[in-house]
């Protein structure tokens, strides 16, 4: 292994070395202030770790990992997500009874469950990638054990969760029997030589059961079900981490597959592919309108979310990667800030996370800034103007248009008008005055003061995001695809 | 640059105002005044400095009297580009003017959260300036767009809860969602027409003046020209309201506050016919003139259906949304009939139906602090209880039904002038439109204001502040009516340019074979 190499691989190494030294810090004494600093200055060295592999890119790693700009990109935007979900946790568990400190070490390692994904370019690190990344939610999710729900949504993430990993790894068997390839690029050679008959047969069942386990994996319809109810169970900043960093891992290392086994060559796929956003967006929007419950109502918007990025997904070439990479950030700028304001709001934990609309009636009242950060939130996420998500779901539709994808735009019309109702509905929820509440300000306590510190830096991202997004846009059009 | 501070100040002001409400409720009220009279200063400066036979449609010097252009996303050929002719400068002024006029009509009414009212009142002040400066498709739709959200919350937030009505959020969102909605039928039409531009050009832009030239070289396939303007013409005709989509017009005009109506009716209707002018006929000039019969006919609805349900409205500010509908109507048949006079009467139109839908909606208000009721039949007999006010009421009325010697009267007499050559039949059923005009307005003076008193107490009448508004705006009025040369001559060169791009649609397209985007 060469120095370069070394330096490329310095994100994991410094993700790996933190889940080691905050294991060994909760061994030695608990201290929840500690351990999360611990964790937080480690996530750090990996998004320095980041800068440096940037410069020494691309580094092919073993067959298994690529070290690209592409890989940095998107390994930043991981480690940036477990940064804010550590911090928001912080705020959070200081009113939990139980031990605290076990939050960051699961985090952590599912963080380097992510980077590993983004940075795979062989089946074996695609699933060790999503396995690190899926298995310590679970214990996340569960965290709160005292809390039926939270068990509850942790048990059905198991089952579910397990079920899609399997789904992936009997497809990955079944391409593999074909093609005797578990490298992305060797598959896509291998794959293109195959013309028809039994084995044409039996890669589309691979092909279709890694899609029913990718489909789970980015919760898109009809592979959904689980997202409201793990989304509700979940701790708060657990449910931030879920809806943004798991996610856009697995995201990231799809494209990277379609890109290097050529799979946009594959119409069936595509077509498959485009009904998945069509029903995402369809279902994710309609039954979002009946949710009371904030956490529900988000898990319904990714999953709209989810529909309108694959329609720059697949739309193929360098501009969709770009589209999709700007998606990403301005998506997970959003749903952090979202889910974040539901994380303050209930914190510190006080027995159960005040997700219901009703708790934030009025909260303009209570609490203004943190209902300027949910108003941005529920505008971006509706994909207005001066806003990150509208210069997200601007490139989605320009990646449609240039390549005429005219039903699955008019699907991201019809859904953008529905999702504005429940948007607004939750938005001015906060400003209608309730009977009760004396109109008084209640600034943010300082436990929580990080976190809102961290909160309005969100919130002037998905400004600037929106305001001026020319370097956000340089800077992912750097990291580019081949 | 100056055009920048036409946009700026108002967000500026806004954003003082919310931050200036901790010291006291006049604060707010105080800057946003002096915020939106700099604005109408600065308007009616261009107005005096400028030469106003330029303009980008002129085909001899295609020159904007003033513009401002800088990089904004270059990865996309966005620019901020705004640039200035007379049809924008007559609108920006009106802008101005409803501005003052809206923020000197919630002096009283608003009385919570002042600085955060007077935060979305001027930002959606400076929308709407913004889109009647954009040059940059990017940008006219971000404008677009921009303008909806303040407005959301004016009248979410200070609207009315009428009893029997479906409540002012329902309102609120019921607006946004048509508005948006169509607005992204429009963004698709503009990405489409980019795409179209970058697949025969090789550079993708945004730019007006780009696009503009290129589709005048007539290298857009028909089929494709068709789609495009459908795009246009369903966001514009929602915002207008033509009359199939206009439903949300009555419900938000009745639950928002007076002020939200003023900007409502005053210059937020405007926009979409001057997105028309703007874009949608000088792009797509024959699939315009293939939809004008069409497109005339919808007018024409919209002139008799706002007509006959004014009729039967309780509620005095349903019944002033309703006459929108129906002068919207006039508006929409003198600009795709396309003749330069009836185009000129189309801007005289919408500059005196601001003002004077403007005023109606103020002495509503007006009406309903002293009442605490919009309903119609609960006045009766204020004539007798009130000296001023209904005999302003009486003028307006006037104005409205188009009494010759008001503002309203030119526009409609040059629409229809200007309409008769193009499609006589049209034009003579719109005539009705004067006739019910007639009849609505003078029946809503009868039911509010004469007849039997429901009570003997004098009421209070206006003071100072609405005397000034209301006298200021009949002097406007009048001055339109009786002298209306120096709009007309501002506004000449670029009617005049539309008019020319758009009478090449009756030609035969160049036969050039393109596909779609």
């Amino acid at each position: 292994m060469t120095r370069n190499q070394l330096l490329a691989l310095l994100p994991i190494l410094f993700s790996s070395a933190t889940v080691v030294w905050v294991m060994t810090a909760i061994a030695i004494k608990r201290h929840h202030w500690w351990n999360a600093t611990f964790s937080v200055v480690g996530l750090n060295l990996a998004l320095l770790g980041c800068v440096v592999a940037y410069f020494v890119s691309p580094q092919i790693v073993t067959p298994l990992l690529i070290v690209d700009s592409y890989a940095c990109l998107y390994m930043a935007m991981v480690l940036a997500t477990g940064l804010a979900t550590a911090t928001l946790s912080h705020a959070y568990m200081e009113g939990y009874e139980g031990h605290k400190e076990e939050v960051y070490l699961l985090l952590n390692l599912s963080v380097l469950g992510g980077l590993v994904l983004v940075c795979a370019r062989h089946f074996a690190s695609f699933f060790i990638g999503l396995e690190l990344l899926s298995v310590p939610l679970y214990g996340l999710i569960g965290y709160l054990v005292k809390e039926r729900r939270s068990l509850e949504a942790s048990m059905k993430y198991l089952v579910l969760s397990a079920a899609a990993s399997a789904f992936i790894l009997f497809g990955m068997a079944l391409i593999y029997s074909q093609t005797g390839a578990l490298g992305f690029a060797e598959i896509g050679v291998a794959v293109a030589a195959i013309t028809g008959g039994a084995p044409y047969t039996v890669m589309v069942m691979g092909g279709a059961m890694i899609l029913v386990g990718i489909g789970f994996k980015l919760s898109l319809a009809p592979f959904h079900l689980w997202t409201p109810d793990v989304y509700e169970g979940a701790p708060a900043p657990v449910a931030a981490y879920l809806a943004t960093a798991s996610k856009v891992a697995v995201m990231a290392v799809l494209l990277r597959f379609f890109v290097e086994a050529k799979a946009y060559n594959y119409d069936l796929l595509l077509d498959v592919l485009s009904a998945l956003a069509i029903l995402s967006i369809v279902i994710g929007n309609l039954l979002a309108l009946l949710q009371d419950n904030v956490k529900r109502l988000l898990a319904y918007s990714s999953i709209a979310h989810f529909g309108y990025l694959l329609v720059a997904f697949i739309s193929a070439g360098q501009f969709a990667t770009e589209a999709v990479g700007v998606y990403l950030l301005t998506y997970i700028v959003t749903t952090l800030a979202a889910f974040g304001v539901v994380t303050l709001v209930s914190s510190p934990y006080k027995g159960h996370d005040a997700d219901v609309l009703w708790d934030y009636r009025s909260l303009f009242w209570r609490r203004p800034y943190l209902t300027a950060i949910m108003t941005t939130c529920m505008l971006s996420l509706a994909g207005i103007p001066m806003t990150a998500g509208f210069i997200g779901k601007f490139y989605a539709i320009t990646a449609g248009v240039e390549k005429r994808e005219w039903l699955l735009l008019a699907a991201v019309v019809f859904g953008s008008a529905v999702g504005l109702y429940y948007y607004l509905r939750a938005m001015v929820q906060m400003y209608l005055r309730a009977p009760w509440v004396r109109k008084y300000s209640a600034p943010l306590d300082w436990a929580q003061g990080t976190g809102g510190a961290m909160m309005v830096a969100l919130m002037l991202l998905m400004i600037v995001l929106g305001i001026y997004p020319q370097p956000f846009i340089s800077a992912i059009q750097a990291a580019g695809l081949q | 640059m100056i055009l920048v501070w036409l946009m700026a100040i108002p967000f500026l002001g806004g954003f003082l105002c919310w931050q200036g409400e901790r010291f006291g409720r006049g604060f707010p009220r105080w800057v946003g005044m002096i915020t939106m009279t700099a604005v109408l200063g600065l308007s009616i400066w261009l107005w005096v400095v400028g030469d106003y036979s330029q303009t980008l449609l002129n085909p001899a010097n295609p020159k904007w009297v003033a513009e401002f252009r800088a990089d904004w996303i270059p990865r996309l050929g966005i620019s901020f580009h705004l640039a200035l002719d007379g049809l924008s400068l007559v609108l920006i002024a009106l802008t101005g003017l409803i501005g003052v006029l809206a923020i000197a009509c919630s002096w009283n009414e608003v009385q919570r959260n002042v600085g955060f009212f007077h935060l979305n009142l001027l930002w959606n002040l400076a929308g709407v300036i913004g889109v009647f400066l954009a040059m940059d498709l990017f940008l006219f739709f971000f404008f677009w767009e921009m303008m909806l959200v303040p407005m959301y919350f004016l009248i979410a937030l200070w609207g009315h809860n009428i009893p029997g009505g479906k409540g002012r959020v329902f309102a609120a969102t019921k607006f946004f969602i048509f508005t948006q909605a169509s607005g992204l039928l429009m963004l698709l039409a503009i990405l489409a027409l980019v795409f179209a531009h970058y697949n025969a050009t090789g550079t993708i832009t945004f730019g007006y003046p780009e696009l503009l030239e290129w589709t005048r070289s007539g290298a857009m396939s028909a089929q494709l020209e068709w789609w495009l303007m459908v795009g246009f013409f369903v966001a514009f005709a929602v915002k207008m309201p033509v009359v199939p989509l206009h439903s949300w017009l009555p419900d938000a005009h009745s639950q928002a506050p007076t002020a939200g109506s003023v900007d409502l009716a005053g210059i937020l209707l405007k926009t979409a016919a001057y997105g028309i002018l703007r874009f949608a006929l000088p792009f797509f000039p024959h699939a315009s003139q293939e939809i004008a019969p069409f497109a005339m006919w919808l007018g024409v609805a919209g002139i008799i259906y706002g007509a006959v349900l004014s009729l039967s409205q309780h509620d005095v500010k349903r019944f002033v949304a309703y006459t929108s509908v129906s002068h919207m109507g006039f508006i929409l048949v003198g600009i795709y009939s396309g003749t330069e006079q009836a185009l000129q009467g189309v801007v005289m139109q919408m500059l005196a139906h601001g003002i004077s839908a403007g005023a109606l909606f103020i002495l509503c208000g007006e009406v309903y602090e002293r009442l605490h009721t919009r309903d119609m039949r609960e006045m009766g007999g204020l004539w007798s209880r009130l000296p001023f006010l209904p005999p302003i009421a009486m003028f307006f009325s006037a104005a409205a039904l188009g009494l010759p010697g008001m503002g309203n009267f030119i526009g409609e007499f040059l629409i229809l002038v200007g309409s008769f050559p193009v499609n006589p039949v049209i034009t003579i059923v719109s005539t009705s439109g004067l006739i019910l005009a007639a009849v609505y307005s003078l029946m809503m003076m009868q039911r509010a204001f004469f007849g039997a008193p429901k009570s003997e107490e004098k009421l209070r009448d206006l003071n100072l502040r609405e005397m000034t508004t209301m006298l200021s705006l009949m002097a406007l009025i009048l001055f339109m009516g009786l002298y209306p040369q120096p709009i007309l001559d501002v506004t000449k060169a670029t009617m005049a340019g539309v008019q020319v791009i758009y009478a090449t649609g009756l030609q035969a397209p160049a036969a050039v074979a393109g596909v779609l985007p």
